[in-house]
C-alpha cells in the first residue's frame, strides 16, 4: 500500500490540510471538466435514442449523478459530523459544514431534473411518492443544517448543533435509496445494481458512469475549496494565517 | 452520431425543452456556486487588505 506509511492524523491540523487541499484542488477541477466533456460526448452524441422514452431519457446523464451525489455528500457530511463530535476535531466539523451547500445544490438539481423528466414521461412535474418525498426531505435536512449553523452565533456551538442534525438526518438516506423497493412508486427502480446486469444499454451506462465521476471530482474539489475558505475565516487570528496573508 | 443536423440535436426528438432545461440548470447552479465561492474568497482578501491599511 502506497499510503500505508502516511500518518493521516498529520493532516487533521487545519494548517497542513490547507496546504494539501491547495495542491489537489486544481487537478480535480481539470479532471471534472475532462470527464464532463467525455460524458456529454458519449451521452448526447454516441448513446442511441431510447426505444421507449425517446430522447427524454438523456436527462439521466445529469439526474442520476446529481441524485447519487445528493446522498453520497450527505453520508460524508454525517460521517465528518460524527468524527467531529466524537473526537472534538475542528477540521472534521469544518468539512461537514463545507459539504452542506454542495449537497443541497445536488439535491435541488436532482429534484429539478427529475421534475423535468417526470413531465414528459409521467405527465406530471411532481407526485408525492416515497422516492420524491424522501429526496425533498433530504433538501430540507441540508437547509436545516445550513440555517441552524448560521443562526447560532458561537461558532463551536453552531458546529456541534448542526453536526447533530446531520447525524440524525442520515436515517433518511437508506429510505431514499430503498424507497423504490419498499413502496410502489411511480419512480422507476434503479438503473444499475450490484446484483443484476444493468437494465440499460452500454453507451448509456458508460455515459452515466463517466458523468457520475465528473460530479464526484467536482463535488470533492468544490467542498475542499470551501473548506479552505472556512479554515481561513476561522483561523484568521492564528500566526500561520497571518503569515500566509502578509504575502500579497 | 445520432443527429442528422444541428437543428435535430437541439430539438431532441421533441424533448428539447426538458433535456436542455435540466442540463442548463446544472450549468447555472455550478456557475453560481463557483461565483459565490470566489466572492467569499475575495471578501476575505479585502478584509485582510483593509485590516492591514488600518494598522498602517
Amino acid at each position: 500500500m502506497m499510503f500505508a506509511n502516511t500518518n493521516w492524523f498529520y493532516y487533521a491540523a487545519p494548517q497542513r490540510f490547507f496546504a494539501l487541499a491547495g495542491k489537489i484542488i486544481p487537478p480535480l477541477y481539470i479532471l471534472a471538466t475532462l470527464l464532463a466533456i467525455a460524458g456529454l460526448v458519449i451521452g448526447l452524441g454516441v448513446a442511441p435514442t431510447d426505444a421507449v422514452q425517446g430522447d427524454a431519457y438523456r436527462i439521466i446523464f445529469v439526474h442520476v449523478p446529481t441524485a447519487w451525489m445528493s446522498m453520497v455528500i450527505y453520508v460524508a457530511m454525517a460521517f465528518w459530523a460524527a468524527v467531529g463530535l466524537a473526537f472534538n476535531a475542528r477540521l472534521a466539523l469544518m468539512l461537514a459544514r463545507a459539504a452542506a451547500p454542495t449537497g443541497a445544490l445536488m439535491t435541488l438539481l436532482a429534484l429539478v431534473s427529475g421534475s423535468l423528466w417526470g413531465k414528459p414521461t409521467w405527465g406530471t412535474w411532481w407526485v408525492w411518492d416515497a422516492r420524491l418525498t424522501s429526496e425533498l426531505i433530504l433538501l430540507f435536512l441540508y437547509l436545516g443544517f445550513i440555517t441552524l449553523h448560521a443562526a447560532i452565533e458561537d461558532e463551536r456551538r453552531a458546529d456541534r448543533a448542526a453536526a447533530l442534525v446531520a447525524l440524525v438526518g442520515v436515517v433518511n438516506v437508506p429510505i431514499i435509496y430503498f424507497s423504490v423497493k419498499w413502496w410502489n412508486t411511480l419512480h422507476q427502480s434503479a438503473s444499475i445494481s450490484l446484483s443484476k446486469a444493468p437494465s440499460i444499454a452500454t453507451p448509456m451506462l458508460l455515459g452515466m458512469l463517466i458523468m457520475a465521476l465528473a460530479f464526484w471530482a467536482y463535488a470533492i474539489a468544490v467542498i475542499l475549496s470551501r473548506t479552505r475558505i472556512i479554515i481561513l475565516e476561522r483561523e484568521a487570528d492564528t500566526a500561520w494565517v497571518q503569515a500566509l496573508r502578509s504575502v500579497p | 452520431m445520432n443527429w442528422d443536423s444541428f437543428a435535430a440535436f437541439v430539438h431532441m426528438g421533441g424533448y428539447g425543452f426538458y433535456v436542455w432545461s435540466s442540463f442548463g440548470a446544472v450549468v447555472i447552479v455550478i456557475f453560481l456556486e463557483l461565483l459565490q465561492l470566489w466572492l467569499r474568497q475575495r471578501r476575505l482578501s479585502d478584509a485582510d487588505v483593509s485590516a492591514r491599511e488600518g494598522e498602517a
